[in-house]
């Protein structure tokens, strides 16, 4: 099947088969920010946005992206610098496997919501897993990134 | 994982159906989050999102929404948000992350009837019918009891009835999948009390809601812990790796007890 999507601001006219899932297709497009991690939906890691709504692109399937709008972190480089500083002022980075699902989510949160609270950063980062930080140096910089106080 | 190797985008439910009974081993693919897990071989996936069944829309007696909705948009919608002390929204703000909720879909969760479902769970406590392309109408407590055949799941229509309702779930841990989950609701003054994820689909405990229902306002701690013991003892309760049958019976009454003090306590 023939699709034409804009990855990152780009036109992109693919070949996919029609059980190609998004995380594949994009990998396969050089783009390797998007990672496969837990396989089963739970873990974030290969979090992309679809008309920029964070979504799974483990269980989004290729061909229904034709005429959307997908971005990776790529696509978002410089807010994902600014945000990455205050994670690395707050220690909230290791092996940084789960960075950029993370951050994609981070800036998605900062478009959805307005003024969040400590709780609602939470809730709406559920979906993503960390096995190395212990989630209180990203819950700091996320904090101090948004500017939330409470 | 699954398989596809074909996909149909048809522009209308009947071509839709059409395509999916061709051939046994066609399936209507939803958000496509569970199937993912499973082994299935499906020659044409049949792909509704060209037929507009992304929506929530209020009527005046009801709120209909559309098979392709989101849970996502489930848990933002405001009128879904205000109906019922939101239980709908609720329910579907527990289930793994955001990116998850805005992939799996309304029609899939129902018409799968998944045992874990937490949407399905709040919407049997809810006045719910469904609409088939070949089946019709008919309320969601009889889609349940009907045999599982092949057919498009179009909408869920919720008519607004005048109440209050509680959801209460057990977790392993924050976004994991439910051990047992539990809705109550009292519309029109009537009781409903579901349990699912038992781990089996939901289902009504009728003689408990009937205790209720017979006390009208007399309701107190003593009569909840009643009914939340008749609801545990009514239902049957399953084992598998996240939870025994015992443990769910004993915390399904617990959450029941919980959610008819939550209720009774709404003005």
């Amino acid at each position: 099947m023939q699709i034409t999507v804009m990855i990152n601001h780009r036109q992109v006219t693919l070949d996919v088969a029609p059980d190609d899932f998004l995380v594949d297709t994009l990998r396969q497009q050089g783009l390797y920010s998007v990672r496969r991690g837990c396989d089963t939906t739970c873990c974030g890691l290969c979090t992309i946005w679809i008309n920029g709504k964070p979504t799974l692109s483990c269980s989004a399937l290729s061909f229904r992206a034709n005429g959307k709008h997908i971005t990776t972190i790529e696509g978002v480089r410089h807010e994902a610098e600014e945000f990455a500083h205050f994670m690395a002022a707050e220690g909230a980075d290791q092996c940084g496997y789960c960075s950029p699902g993370f951050i994609l989510t981070v800036l998605a949160m900062k478009r959805e919501l307005v003024n969040p609270t400590e709780d609602d950063i939470v809730h709406y980062l559920t979906g993503n897993l960390c096995r190395c930080t212990g989630y209180q140096g990203q819950l700091r910089a996320i904090k101090k990134y948004l500017g939330v106080t409470a | 994982m699954f398989t596809i190797s074909t996909i149909a985008q048809p522009d209308t439910l009947e071509a839709a159906y059409k395509v999916l009974k061709e051939k046994r081993s066609n399936a209507v693919l939803g958000g496509c989050a569970y199937l993912r897990m499973g082994t299935q071989k499906i020659h044409t996936g049949v792909d509704l999102t060209k037929l507009g069944l992304k929506y929530i829309k209020e009527q005046d007696n009801c709120i209909e929404i559309g098979a392709m909705t989101s849970f996502r948009d489930v848990e933002t919608n405001q009128v879904l948000n205000k109906y019922a002390g939101g239980l709908l929204a609720k329910a579907v703000a527990g289930i793994i992350g955001v990116q998850f909720r805005n992939a799996v879909t309304v029609g899939a969760s129902v018409f799968m009837r998944y045992g874990f479902s937490d949407f399905l769970t709040a919407l049997l406590a809810l006045d719910a019918e469904v609409e088939l392309v070949q089946g019709g109408r008919m309320t969601l407590a009889a889609f349940l009891d009907m045999p599982r055949s092949k057919d498009v799941l179009t909408k869920v229509i919720i008519h607004k009835t005048e109440g209050q309702a509680s959801y209460q779930a057990l977790r392993n841990s924050a976004g994991d999948y439910p051990l047992v989950t539990v809705a109550v609701s009292r519309l029109n003054n009537e009781w409903k009390i579901v349990v699912g994820a038992r781990p089996t689909r939901a289902k009504l405990a009728g003689r408990a809601a009937a205790l209720l229902n017979e006390a009208g306002t007399l309701l107190g701690a003593e009569l909840a812990e009643q009914a939340a013991q008749t609801a545990a003892d009514e239902l049957p309760f399953g084992s598998n790796r996240r939870a025994s049958a015992a443990y769910r019976q004993a915390v399904a009454q617990t959450l029941i007890k919980r959610a008819i003090m939550e209720v009774a306590a709404c003005k």
